[in-house]
């Protein structure tokens, strides 16, 4: 029953980041409870919360018509939002490599394709280079090395499939994978 | 006065500025009534449907300027359905048969057409300003036609509208016999226009005073520009981001010097903190900054600008200021009347920027502040009786939590107390907006002291019917209630119907409102619209099925001569 009753927790929509017991909050919905300060529960619950929660995207948006911003403002933000991210401000992502104690980060805009970024990460990190390689454009230089990154979907692809400019708007996050992992993947490709 | 002849008693009214003023006079009596209408030129109509705009252009021949407002304020929050109303043309063409000297329309919140823009045009020779503001339904075409055809043109305002684009002619409809213009604003279209059309206009226009540029705009256009126009007092840049090694970028920063008339700014799209510099010349004349859709420029930049804006009334800016800064305008802007705080991450990761403090310090330091638009994370009652304390002078006081419902995260207490202090302090205050945990109490304070107040919203707060009864029996001089998410019934709505008559509207969303309720409302005062808005697809057949217990998602009560309206879509359904 316990289990049953968490699950249906998990899967409630609420106002809150998952895995928090974010206060029950007056949504759009009408019917809802609105006493708030009579009932001592609510106030106790949101004494004990981390007031700092913030809600996720998705449950805010939720809220029709809140914050109470203008569709003009709000429309101006988004397209900007995606402006700064394609155009000057850089489109900063985390490069991570197995073993490697320190992560980096690396702005994919500098690069013109996969060559120059192989070439940087390899600077970066020493990893490519490693044991008789050939420099081929982003190809299996027989190293124990592979660049995977993480797309918007939150799946982890292998670089190189897909157009150099479809990369860079979907990447979030590169991972170098080394080892038999690695291994696999490079001889596939 | 019945002694003195007409002409005197116009010249009498001629000092009357505002249209309440006017609108009292005539109902002193006959004699008065026809004195004024025939001599009143700025009419202005805050609700299009609660008058039929036959009414007003014959009550009012000597027309010259007319104001129409159209949706209800709520509708800037996409809580109104798209085609609900509002819609222009019947006064375009009102006025076409009856007013043909009419010089300016300035429109809000209603649905324009390109074929309204082009009677428009071609129907008022003498036509010279046109505004509008969050209008919708017309394109780049419509703004062509009044460019062709209305010569003499002194101003063109466009502010926050949905334009469609159709291309980019229209400016070049601009005839080169043009040379009228004051004030020309196309900063919310989306598209491009042709740039060298407009450095010409800008060039033959020597009385050009206001540009406001739209994003499509480049620094490399706007030094042109600014070249052809160094006389400009009001001036929205376009995109302002260049790379800071093109030549452009060392144009830009010697573009502005010569601008010795500039006290307004605005733009800023994209905006970067390396040409932010640019302005470093003009901030110390500047009246008026608004920064607020230049997410781009962190808290620091903004300081280094804003020290030097000593002079500066009114301030529009994104949170991403923090509290620092805003201490940085309550020690420099000591001039400062109205300061507006936008919030740059909507959709709330947790960017928590400004806080209680920053409004704290603008209210301690700002001695002139008068009116008040700030989005943030948290307030604390304490904070807001800082703020009441430092500035009883309040006209307008918007505070948006963005958070609903949230308490004082030091005490966990509602913020009544808070509010309660605004309202007892500013006994002037004429526009207020509540936010945060509140209870029946705030209510009990507002009814009790705001006085003056004419516009309230409210939004997930309140208790009881209490709270809103407490509103309508003690704000005098309420003109506009607002509320959404509230546990507000029949009880509430029903208590006082009479005084729906003394407002303009009243909106009432996801609140506890029944149609029973509603009915009884629209039996009992014939001289009110009650619109109920229910945007569920089967609609029409729960019609019948619509009990009187069943609660309504949206009603929009509307005091009104003209009887209900004939252009109302399906889902709007007047009792």
């Amino acid at each position: 029953m316990e289990a049953a009753a968490s699950y249906v927790k998990d899967t409630e929509l609420r106002l809150g980041l998952p895995g928090t017991d974010a206060p029950e909050k007056p949504a759009a919905a009408r019917g809802s409870k609105r006493a708030l300060p009579e009932a001592g529960d609510d106030k106790s619950k949101s004494s004990e919360e981390d007031c700092g929660d913030r809600e996720t995207p998705v449950a805010k948006a939720q809220v029709v018509g809140w914050p109470p911003v203008r569709s003009y403002r709000k429309n101006s933000f988004s397209l900007q939002a995606r402006k700064g991210e394609a155009e000057g401000a850089g489109l900063y992502v985390k490069v991570s490599m197995d073993g490697a104690p320190y992560l980096r980060k690396i702005d994919l805009k500098v690069y013109k394709g996969y060559k120059e970024l192989r070439e940087a990460l390899d600077w970066m990190f020493k990893c490519f280079s490693q044991g008789d390689v050939s420099k081929k454009e982003g190809g299996n230089n027989g190293s124990e090395y592979a660049m995977t990154y993480e797309d918007k979907d939150g799946d982890w692809m292998l670089v190189g499939d897909v157009p150099w400019d479809m990369f860079i708007s979907s990447c979030k996050r590169l991972r170098i994978m080394k080892g038999s992992e690695a291994r696999g993947l490079e001889s596939r490709h | 006065m019945t002694y003195f002849p007409e002409e005197v008693v116009e010249h009498i009214f001629d000092f009357l500025g505002s249209h309440r003023d006017r609108n009292t006079v005539s109902t002193v009596c006959k004699a008065w009534y026809q004195v004024e209408r025939l001599s009143r030129q700025n009419v202005f109509v805050g609700n299009c449907y609660a008058i039929r705009p036959e009414r007003v252009m014959a009550r009012f021949p000597r027309m010259k300027s007319l104001s129409v407002k159209g949706k209800p304020h709520f509708a800037d929050f996409n809580l109104v359905p798209y085609d609900w109303g509002g819609y222009a043309l019947p006064w375009i063409e009102a006025a076409a048969r009856s007013c043909a000297g009419l010089e300016e329309l300035r429109l809000k919140r209603m649905v324009v057409t390109d074929d309204g823009l082009e009677l428009l045009a071609r129907s008022f020779p003498n036509f010279k300003s046109l505004v509008l503001v969050s209008c919708d339904g017309f394109s780049t075409d419509g703004l062509a036609a009044i460019a062709t055809y209305c010569r003499g043109l002194r101003e063109l305002d466009l502010q926050e509208n949905e334009v469609d684009d159709h291309g980019r002619q229209w400016l070049n409809c601009f005839p080169d016999s043009c040379t009228s213009l004051i004030s020309l604003n196309f900063a919310c279209l989306k598209g491009e226009v042709n740039t060298g059309s407009l450095e010409r206009l800008v060039a033959r226009s020597p009385n050009l005073r206001s540009l406001k540029l739209n994003r499509a705009i480049s620094v490399e256009s706007l030094n042109k520009i600014l070249a052809r126009a160094p006389h400009l007092v009001d001036l929205g840049t376009g995109s302002f981001t260049v790379d800071h090694r093109a030549e452009a970028y060392h144009r830009l920063m010697n573009s502005f010097p010569k601008c010795k008339s500039l006290r307004s700014l605005s733009g800023f799209w994209d905006a970067s903190p390396r040409c932010l510099k640019a302005l470093y010349p003009v901030c110390i004349n500047l009246t008026v900054l608004n920064l607020s859709y230049a997410p781009a420029i962190p808290g620091d930049d903004l300081i280094k600008l804003i020290c030097h804006c000593f002079k500066l009334q009114k301030l529009w800016v994104l949170d991403c200021i923090g509290d620092k800064g805003l201490a940085v305008v309550a020690s420099t802007c000591k001039e400062l009347q109205e300061l507006r705080v936008f919030p740059s991450d909507i959709y709330g990761a947790g960017n928590t920027s400004v806080t209680e403090e920053g409004l704290v310090a603008v209210s301690s330091g700002c001695p002139k502040l008068n009116s008040v638009l700030y989005f943030c994370y948290q307030m604390t009652n304490s904070a807001l009786i800082a703020v009441a304390k430092n500035c009883p002078h309040f006209i307008r006081f918007r505070l948006c939590i963005l958070d609903p419902g949230k308490p004082d995260p030091l005490t966990n207490l509602p913020l009544d107390e808070g509010f309660g202090a605004i309202v007892r302090s500013c006994k002037n205050l004429r526009r207020l907006s509540l936010s945060g945990l509140l209870t029946d109490q705030v209510f009990l304070y507002i009814g009790m002291h705001a006085k003056c107040l004419e516009m309230l919203s409210i939004a997930f707060a309140g208790n009881s019917d209490k709270g809103m009864i407490y509103v309508l029996d003690g704000c005098k001089n309420l003109r506009k209630l607002e509320i959404r998410d509230c546990p507000f019934g029949d009880g509430a709505l029903l208590k006082d119907v009479a005084k729906y008559e003394t407002m303009r509207s009243l909106w009432m969303s996801s609140c506890e409102v029944t149609l029973g309720g509603c009915k009884a409302l629209a039996a009992k005062m014939p001289r009110l619209n009650v619109e109920i808005i229910n945007e569920s697809d089967d609609f029409e057949e729960s019609k019948e099925n619509l009990v009187d217990v069943h609660k309504v998602e949206k009603i929009y009560v509307y005091r009104s001569v003209a009887g209900p309206r004939n252009d109302a879509p399906e889902f709007v359904w007047t009792l």
